[in-house]
């Protein structure tokens, strides 16, 4: 018998098109078996410089298309080893985005909220380090690579630490 | 015939997005012996040898620069991600 511990419904998309969140969690919470809790999140772009500028700010993702999806995929895996997750959605964009367009969305059920936020919590910090996304940002006709931060690393490596 | 993708800051940098290139009559045996023949083509290709900015993955999966190589991988060496 190969060991399965449960049946997790894991859905990883890379898309650039919009998602739909109500659409997601409605399609989570079908697919749970009895969930109990859903923590859902959603990153947006946000305004990196003048906001009265009336110069056009985008910011566009560039990806390494096959190891993303695999990368993704053994992310969310992980958190279902550590946590008893019963489904995943992770969703991100690449290409050209727009000031507070939707960049990425996690979602997760669990019999249990703690499982369900620290799940949720997990999958995004290891997808801001170990996911092969890169983002760049322009402001008019200029345009820059976005740095890496500590701060991302920082995050990832405490679940190494506290172990649960 | 290895496959090499650069990807981000690094593939704008060096200018290539994709090469394959050859292991045979080389001393490569590792993804550091690769880097070290890469970085001989001179700048910009020395950006490679910085470990902090410049991470490898071979066959999709990220590794240490002490990988084996046996000369039919996809190597691909790009910046730290900055996803989410």
């Amino acid at each position: 018998m190969p060991d399965v511990i449960h049946e997790v419904d894991i859905k990883i998309r890379v898309q650039s098109a919009d998602f739909d969140l109500a659409e997601e969690y409605a399609r989570l919470r079908d697919v749970s078996d009895n969930p109990g809790a859903i923590v859902t999140f959603v990153g947006l772009v946000r305004d990196f410089a003048d906001a009265s500028s009336d110069r056009e700010q985008s910011l566009t993702l560039e990806h390494y298309p096959g190891m993303t999806e695999k990368a993704l995929t053994s992310i969310a895996e992980s958190a279902c080893q550590r946590w008893p997750l019963t489904a995943c959605t992770v969703i991100h964009r690449v290409g050209k985005l727009l000031g507070s367009e939707q960049i990425v969305a996690v979602l997760v059920a669990s019999s249990h909220r703690d499982a369900a936020f620290s799940g949720a919590e997990f999958i995004m910090d290891y997808l801001k380090t170990e996911a092969p996304f890169w983002k760049k940002q322009a402001i008019g006709e200029e345009s820059e690579w976005v740095a890496s931060k500590e701060s991302d690393y920082q995050r990832a490596s405490r679940w190494h630490e506290s172990g649960n | 015939m290895l496959t090499l993708r650069y990807f981000a800051s690094l593939r704008e940098s060096i200018d290539c997005e994709e090469e394959r290139v050859s292991l045979e009559n080389t001393e490569v045996k590792t993804v550091n012996d690769l880097v070290l023949q890469l970085s001989k083509r001179g700048s910009p290709w020395d950006l490679l040898l910085d470990t902090r900015q410049v991470l490898v993955a071979v066959d999709q999966t990220i590794c240490p620069r002490s990988q084996a190589l046996h000369g039919d991988e996809e190597v691909a060496f790009f910046p730290p991600m900055t996803g989410g």
